[in-house]
């Protein structure tokens, strides 16, 4: 067990804007109440999944809605309470700990909020390893967890328990309900025993998180390294490109924000080309018409400057970015985890490779 | 009828005058002095002096000045502010001011979050707690002049923030000072809230701003002229709504900076790269205005969601030092002499080789004497020459919206040190007076008017609903005024109130024109 205070939430969220792969969205609003919280309530104790006992009841927290909504209204910070106290009833025992189920963007910040008004620890452990952009997409769901009985709250006070029969369901029920609440509601779904929450979780990501802030931050303070080396090796990524951003070509399609960047290379990339395609998250990298990287693993843009991740809302032309490629967690790799997030579920027309392997073919 | 231009910068106070047709008739140059009167004294008493011009045929004057980001950056004579938010029992999970910086936090007596604002679609969050308010109003009485009001999306309807408004002058009498949150900033309660405070924190520093400039004026024999301020979106605004809204003025600058070497070039769309002694902006005009950023703009360490030019500053000036490292590599900057170059550039006599005497080795520059230049290794002011167009291809390149040639304005003092063959570029222009295209941008700037308003398309339709905005901003632009036949719609937004019953947008229009 470890505390979690205000410089471990800097590092967290910047850490988690990179493992949002694109997505996720500005982690900013949720960092606010990640630091609000604990301003008020003093820092939150961070269990790694050992410390948990087996029968333990474990709740994952996030927010559902419109982000524009969340930046005017922001949560009333009750939310967590009403949400503990519900699903405590529902089971008949109480919640054991808190954790995220996204370790990218707003999500990664929420739990941390919770967890100090809670005064609960919150376990180093997520559902992801990074961000994906739908319910199921989760690694509990290979484990056979369904998503209910899911509590939504808003922050008057409206509160709801969701029992249904498929996620399809359950994303549909919610979002009704979150509309009429105003937009932007709090939830606790997936809820689990700590022995499931142990065999399929993606374990200390929240550690993993903050250690890539804090590399970020410090790419320029190690004299025997580039910055581009020891981002690279803080990371444990693969460098796919470096280039200038020459197009972003976008299209609307309801809630997701699709496209592709086309980079030009620059430096040792000097005359490759490379494309990047997007759906909220980086789906696959495309060197010199060869595919470099797909989703599940991450693909991540990165200033080559400031090495800060540039999410897909943020490419411009001009920009000049290092594309790299991080290992997904090993259950995404499994048949059950590719039913899930394979690169074909995306609309990318391969199967999957894994990153090294598809590396180690190309000439980097 | 002559107008007078002035640009109060970190570095130099300056001065232009221009006449009816718009042509500049003098300008000058003055460091800014710790008391930034004296400096704008000065710079008044020698631009009159050289341009001739008789005192009472100036009508216009405008200020662009810093002295309101001056004053937040070094936290230096803001007023105490006390806070209302209206939005419980939404946003108190975000306290005010939470990741603001400790020594800033101070401007905030003490705030309230009370009950009240609205949804998204403009239902009632909540009903607005005006008994909470007029307690904490009582409790401000005598402690603070200033009060800061900000409500859960009030860029929808902002009924609430005017109640308390109301309910706040009838507590504290109508000499408070009051900002509301709706009137200066746009959607995120927080950013919105963070302008909202130092603005009013600012109040002070916007009466001494505008009673110090209105006076100078008349001790210098300016009496029959109207006085504006520069607004940071390249507008004028009276010395009245300054008084009530400093924080507009922030980042006047370089707007400012960005129009002027649009009217001097008479090119409408471009890069302006302004290359002072240690730094050069470069922006984009786009239409007359310098196009926006849209990342949220961060003073003095807090966060706003002012629409800034977006700007990218580099550290290469006319003054930046020129060093060949112990690897051979040759360096340009980032430190410079400032404003030391007149006696530290080699060809001013000094002993520091800056970009300057680069520019003046390859013959790109006549400046100071030459010859003190000349032993200069030519292959090492080549490879100078060539850091410097990199750094500044590079940023071109990044302002860019497509892989286009554009069009490219140099001014500034520093600009001789740039070679005028840059990549991406069509046309490179050189206009004259580039020196003081700051306080032209202000002494050319426009008058504006802003209309809002939530219309029901299903009751008027869009077009109509347009029609009639838009008939009403000019009608404020004017009565700002604008001579009316130069008066343009730059601006026209309709947001609409998403999964709001009936079809209710929000229209916000805005008008400029010249002045007469």
């Amino acid at each position: 067990m470890r505390k979690i205070g205000l410089k471990e939430v800097d590092d967290i969220a910047l850490g988690a804007s990179l493992l949002g792969a694109g997505g996720g969205g500005d982690p900013y609003y949720g960092k606010l109440m990640a630091i609000g919280a604990i301003k008020e309530r003093g820092a939150v104790d961070l269990i790694s999944p050992d410390e948990v006992p087996d029968d333990a009841i474990i709740m994952p927290i996030a927010m559902m809605g419109a982000p524009t909504v969340l930046c005017e209204k922001g949560t009333g910070g009750n939310e967590y309470q009403v949400i503990y106290d519900i699903v405590s009833q529902y089971l008949g025992k109480s919640v054991y700990a808190v954790m995220p189920m996204e370790a990218g963007g707003v999500n990664s910040m929420l739990p941390i909020a919770a967890a100090a008004r809670l005064g609960l620890p919150m376990v180093d452990c997520d559902g992801m390893g990074r961000a994906f952009p739908e319910l199921q997409m989760v690694t509990f769901t290979i484990g056979g967890v369904s998503a209910t009985p899911m509590a939504l709250t808003d922050e008057k006070g409206n509160s709801a328990i969701f029992n249904t029969i498929t996620n399809k369901w359950t994303e549909e029920l919610a979002r009704a309900v979150t509309m009429s609440c105003g937009g932007s509601v709090t939830v606790g779904l997936y809820i689990m025993t700590g022995a499931t929450m142990k065999a399929y979780g993606v374990k200390n990501i929240v550690t993993r998180s903050e250690m890539l802030g804090r590399a970020i931050r410090s790419v320029k303070d190690q004299p025997e390294l580039t910055p581009e080396d020891a981002f690279l090796k803080a990371s444990e990524g693969y460098r796919l490109f470096r280039g200038k951003i020459v197009d972003v070509l976008r299209e609307t399609n309801g809630a997701f924000n699709l496209g592709h960047v086309i980079l030009e290379g620059i430096g040792d990339f000097k005359g490759q080309k490379a494309e990047v395609s997007f759906q909220n998250e980086n789906l696959a990298a495309v060197v010199n018409g060869e595919i470099r990287a797909t989703v599940p693993d991450l693909i991540c843009l990165v200033d080559t400057e400031t090495f800060t991740p540039v999410t897909t809302e943020a490419l411009k032309y001009g920009k000049r970015v290092l594309v790299v490629g991080l290992k997904c967690y090993e259950m995404w790799r499994t048949p059950k985890g590719l039913e899930l997030v394979c690169p074909r579920y995306f609309g990318v027309d391969t199967d999957y490779i894994p990153l090294e392997e598809r590396v180690k073919g190309g000439a980097v | 009828m002559y107008k007078l231009g002035i640009d109060v910068g970190g570095t130099n106070t300056d001065a232009v005058i221009i006449n009816q047709q718009r042509e500049v008739v003098a300008e000058v140059k003055h460091p800014t002095t710790n008391d930034v009167y004296e400096g704008i004294l000065c710079a008044i008493r020698e631009v009159l002096e050289i341009s001739g011009v008789d005192r009472k045929e100036i009508r216009q004057t405008m200020l662009g000045t810093t002295q309101c980001t001056n004053a937040i950056v070094e936290r230096k004579h803001l007023a105490k502010v006390g806070l209302i938010r209206i939005g419980a029992p939404a946003t108190t999970g975000i306290p005010p001011m939470v990741d603001w910086p400790e020594d800033i936090q101070a401007v905030v007596e003490d705030y309230v979050v009370i009950r009240g604002g609205f949804e998204f679609d403009g239902k009632e969050l909540s009903p607005l707690d005006t008994e909470a308010a007029r307690a904490f109003l009582e409790r401000m009485k005598g402690k603070v002049q200033s009060i800061a009001i900000a409500s859960v999306f009030s860029t929808i309807r902002n009924d609430h923030e005017l109640a308390i408004a109301q309910l706040c002058r009838e507590v504290m009498g109508e000499d408070i000072h009051i900002s509301i949150s709706s009137e200066i900033g746009s959607m995120g309660l927080i950013e919105r809230e963070n302008a909202t405070i130092l603005n009013a924190a600012l109040y002070r520093v916007a009466q001494q701003l505008t009673e110090g400039f209105a006076k100078s004026l008349v001790e210098e024999g300016i009496s029959n002229a109207e006085v504006y301020l520069s607004q940071n979106d390249g507008t004028l605004m009276t010395m009245e709504h300054a008084r009530r809204y400093p924080i507009l003025t922030i980042a006047c600058g370089p707007t400012n900076s960005i129009r002027g070497a649009s009217y001097l070039s008479q090119v409408k769309d471009a890069i302006v790269i302004d290359v002072g002694g240690t730094t050069t902006d470069l922006g984009v005009i786009q239409n007359e205005f310098p196009r926006e950023s849209s990342i949220a703009a961060t003073i003095g360490g807090v966060r706003t969601n002012f629409r800034m030019p977006d700007i990218i500053s580099i550290g290469l000036g006319g003054g930046s030092i020129v060093r060949q490292g112990p690897d051979g590599q040759v360096t340009v900057g980032p430190d410079s002499v400032g404003y030391r170059i007149t006696s530290e550039a080699l060809v001013f006599g000094g002993k520091t080789v800056t970009a300057t005497d680069i520019a003046v080795r390859l013959g790109m520059a006549e400046l100071g004497n030459p010859s003190l230049a000349a032993g200069i290794d030519e292959d090492f002011a080549r490879r100078a020459m060539d850091v410097i167009r990199n750094m500044v291809e590079e940023c071109i390149d990044s302002l860019k919206l497509s892989n286009e040639d554009v069009d490219v304005i140099l001014v500034g003092g520093g600009s001789i040190v740039l070679p005028k063959d840059l990549a991406g570029t069509a046309h490179v222009y050189n206009p004259e007076h580039f020196g003081c295209a700051n306080a032209i941008g202000s002494a050319i700037s426009k008058v504006s008017g802003n209309y809002e308003q939530l219309i029901d398309y299903n009751q008027i339709p869009r077009d109509q609903a347009l029609e009639q905005a838009k008939e009403q901003a000019v009608k404020l632009a004017v009565d700002a005024g604008a001579i009316p036949e130069t008066v343009e719609i730059i601006e026209v937004e309709d947001v609409p109130l998403a999964y709001c019953v009936g079809n209710t947008c929000r229209v916000r229009v805005k008008a400029a024109g010249d002045l007469t």
